[in-house]
């Protein structure tokens, strides 16, 4: 259990991929489903989305962005290393059944997050349609991937390297002007690309899903740490979510909630740099 | 009749507690209360009247017998006053120091008319601590040895809080195997997230659980029931029976406008990232924790207390605990209101906050409050609070703490439906033996009962414990 089996960087220094022994997560994982670690004695506690799970093999996939202490601290351990503490899969699984054509939003290491959910909807006999985005070609997340497993991908970056230059809300507005059967809309990536997507669904009065998240620490329902205001109510993502009606999520106060502990984040970084150059 | 009129006038006072100096212990996590040395503890334990009909086991949740341990003890037989807890009490260590004493056994104590009960917790902490046990049965148990482990028997309890815990202890010495399946990293439950190191040591509760794991109890952490571990899949794995102890779960909030600001956290958040994730010795431990100079903490009870008092050893200048009725009437245990007072706490009474402020950038600067007064008794018995109009005012502070309650934990219940639930979302459990609506699944502890006390959860484990016993030896 926890043991790194295959390690592949995705976005040198930035974005990588992990392949892990975790039989018991891998048998019971769907999509939307996340799973929280830690990595010493000393470690917090962090959620990462499960990106694929093979129950066969009791493998999951995960994929993170670089961004904190213990990022960069995972980012250190290498094949065959072992993860302390590995707990899941957890949060409430996407709702998926069969209803026609899917639209699937990603942005940044989002995509990575979408694509177990673009799996389930493609396995569920649905027309999936994989929309993502990134700053550029070379920053564009698990392409090959969602090929596998979409009816059509199509590509934003914000310098035209690949596909329609600019955002990937106009790349869903213009999809939804053509196809008139969309029954769903799935967004997950950084949150203002999240708000956009609510934004741009919402005249279409099309059901749209956003994966949110939140800071966490226990992720199983205790501390209310994740919590979100969701159609004016207190939601916790870990245990309610992590997805919630696109239409009713306060995307302002999650942006404003993410920042709680940014210095201290900052600090840590800074220590933990400090401590892997010595 | 002739002895007790007497000890009436002639009666000595209870035996004070060593504790911290409170100034310097508001800057520290050790422990505040020290424990009796043995004369301390055989003189207080001298004062007992030995009542022929002793009222005081009636008190306790889980039938210590007080009136037999405090006789051994005050006679200096250490391993007697042990054997006798431990008949039915497996965690003394933990109940000494946080029951609730005062509502219990000592509220029962005949000398408490006059004010000066025998202090039954500080003596049965007392043992707990400095009785060594010759084997981990004796540690368990009290007897010598225990009933051999048949692997054939085997019961899974959910949790590893207090209740689980006991249930472990009381199965295994009767030759059960427990696996005890914890969601978090750590097993230990609220002892452990919830109850501060001032409080409750974590090496205390790590006692208890290393002597569970000598009698072949196994822990198997970050397993979330429910999720990763399922009810029918422990039935399919040859468990006989299960014990759903998960606690109570979600932290209530009061939906009030500003209340997701930067700077406003649950108790729960708050101690867990203190407690459980040592996030007070940031950035040596990951886990930061929210600096707080000018600090209020709404709600009444204990968790209220606690968090309040680990503020304030987190370097806050200014704590006040808000709460809407008056000291009187807080839940939180006397002894932990006085030494938050002794420690510095302040106490902002007949007060309910109405909205939290902050600035440009999300951050908590300003709680504004409405002035309440005690009306007419509600349905608690309390004096129900009702705000006096008009008279708001404002706290300048930090960061807020809301330590007012929780509710039902729903990631076990979500995914099984066949376990009936009562009509607050706990689940349902028949109060004589933890029998839910399921066939062998057992529950106790806060998710049966809403939040209640430590000894309340180890009382619902036993009933279980003893349940299950009957069930699986006939």
């Amino acid at each position: 259990m926890g043991k790194i089996i295959r390690k592949r960087v995705l976005i040198p220094k930035r974005v990588t991929e992990m392949t892990i022994k975790a039989p018991v997560i891998a048998s019971k994982a769907r999509p939307g489903n996340f799973v929280v670690l830690r990595l010493s004695m000393k470690g917090e506690r962090i959620p990462l989305t499960i990106a694929d799970a093979d129950p066969e093999k009791g493998h999951i996939v995960i994929v993170y962005l670089i961004m904190g202490k213990t990022t960069a601290l995972l980012d250190t351990m290498k094949e065959g290393d072992v993860i302390l503490d590995l707990c899941g899969p957890l949060g409430r699984p996407t709702s998926i059944k069969k209803q026609g054509t899917v639209a699937c939003v990603g942005g940044g290491t989002g995509i990575a997050a979408l694509h177990h959910i673009a799996k389930g909807n493609f396995q569920a006999g649905n027309k999936v349609v994989s929309i993502i985005g990134a700053r550029s070609k070379d920053l564009l997340l698990f392409k090959p991937e969602l090929e596998r497993i979409s009816h059509e991908v199509l590509v934003s970056t914000d310098d035209g390297s690949l596909g329609h230059k600019g955002m990937v809300t106009e790349v869903l507005q213009d999809y939804l002007d053509r196809d008139p059967d969309v029954k769903e809309v799935i967004g997950v990536g950084p949150v203002p690309m999240m708000r956009s997507v609510a934004r741009v669904a919402q005249p279409y009065g099309i059901k749209t899903l956003v994966s949110l998240n939140s800071i966490m620490v226990d992720g199983i329902g205790m501390c209310g740490s994740c919590r979100v205001n969701v159609g004016g109510e207190i939601r916790f993502a870990c245990v309610e979510g992590p997805e919630f009606d696109a239409s009713q999520v306060d995307f302002d106060e999650l942006m404003m909630r993410l920042q709680a502990f940014k210095s201290q984040e900052k600090a840590s970084m800074e220590l933990f740099e400090k401590k892997q150059l010595a | 009749m002739i002895m007790q009129k007497k000890t009436k006038t002639k009666i000595s006072p209870r035996v004070s507690m060593p504790m911290l100096d409170a100034v310097e212990r508001g800057r520290m996590f050790s422990e505040v209360a020290l424990g009796y040395s043995l004369e301390q503890a055989v003189s207080e334990a001298g004062r007992c009247l030995q009542c022929k009909k002793p009222t005081c086991v009636k008190g306790c949740p889980v039938d210590v017998d007080c009136k037999s341990f405090i006789r051994l003890l005050a006679g200096k037989d250490l391993e007697g006053a042990f054997a006798k807890i431990k008949e039915t009490n497996s965690l003394p260590a933990i109940c000494g120091r946080v029951c609730p004493q005062e509502n219990q056994c000592e509220k029962t104590c005949k000398l408490r008319p006059t004010g000066q009960p025998i202090a039954i917790g500080r003596l049965e902490r007392f043992v707990a601590d400095n009785y060594y046990a010759h084997t981990s049965c004796e540690e368990e148990t009290g007897a010598d040895s225990c009933v051999p482990i048949d692997e054939s028997l085997k019961v899974a309890a959910i949790g590893s809080g207090p209740s689980s815990l006991t249930l472990a202890g009381y199965l295994a010495a009767n030759g059960v195997k427990v696996s005890v399946f914890e969601a978090l990293h750590s097993p230990g439950g609220v002892l452990l997230y919830g109850i501060p190191e001032f409080r409750l040591p974590k090496s205390v509760v790590q006692r208890e659980i290393d002597s569970l794991k000598n009698l072949q109890v196994d822990f198997f952490c970050n397993y979330v029931g429910g999720k990763s571990v399922t009810l029918p899949e422990l039935f399919q794995q040859g468990y006989k029976a299960v014990f759903v102890g998960v606690g109570a779960g979600l932290p209530k909030f009061m939906n009030l406008p500003g209340e997701n600001l930067i700077g406003i956290y649950s108790a729960n958040e708050y101690l867990t990232r203190v407690n459980l994730m040592l996030g007070y010795k940031f950035p040596e431990y990951d886990t930061p924790v929210p600096p707080g100079r000018n600090v209020v903490v709404i709600g009444g009870g204990n968790v209220a207390m606690d968090s309040a008092r680990t503020a304030l050893r987190l370097g806050a200048e200014k704590v006040r605990v808000v709460y809407r009725r008056t000291k009187g009437e807080m839940p939180a245990r006397q002894e932990e209101l006085e030494h938050a007072l002794e420690e510095g706490i302040e106490l902002e009474i007949l007060s309910s906050p109405l909205s939290f402020h902050g600035d440009e950038q999300g951050v908590l600067n300003k709680v504004v409050l409405q002035r309440m007064e005690l009306g007419k008794p509600d349905e608690s018995g309390r004096r129900k609070p009702v705000p006096i109009e008009g008279d708001i005012f404002s706290l300048d502070t930090d960061l807020a703490i809301m330590a007012v309650g929780t509710g039902a934990n729903m990631v076990l219940t979500q995914t099984t439906p066949e376990l009936e639930l009562n009509e607050r979302g706990y689940v349902w459990a028949d109060p004589e033996n933890g029998e839910t609506s399921m066939n062998m699944v057992f529950a106790g502890g806060d998710i049966v009962t809403g939040a209640a006390t430590v000894v309340e959860a180890m009382g619902a484990g036993r009933r279980s414990a003893r349940a299950i016993l009957q069930r699986l030896k006939g």
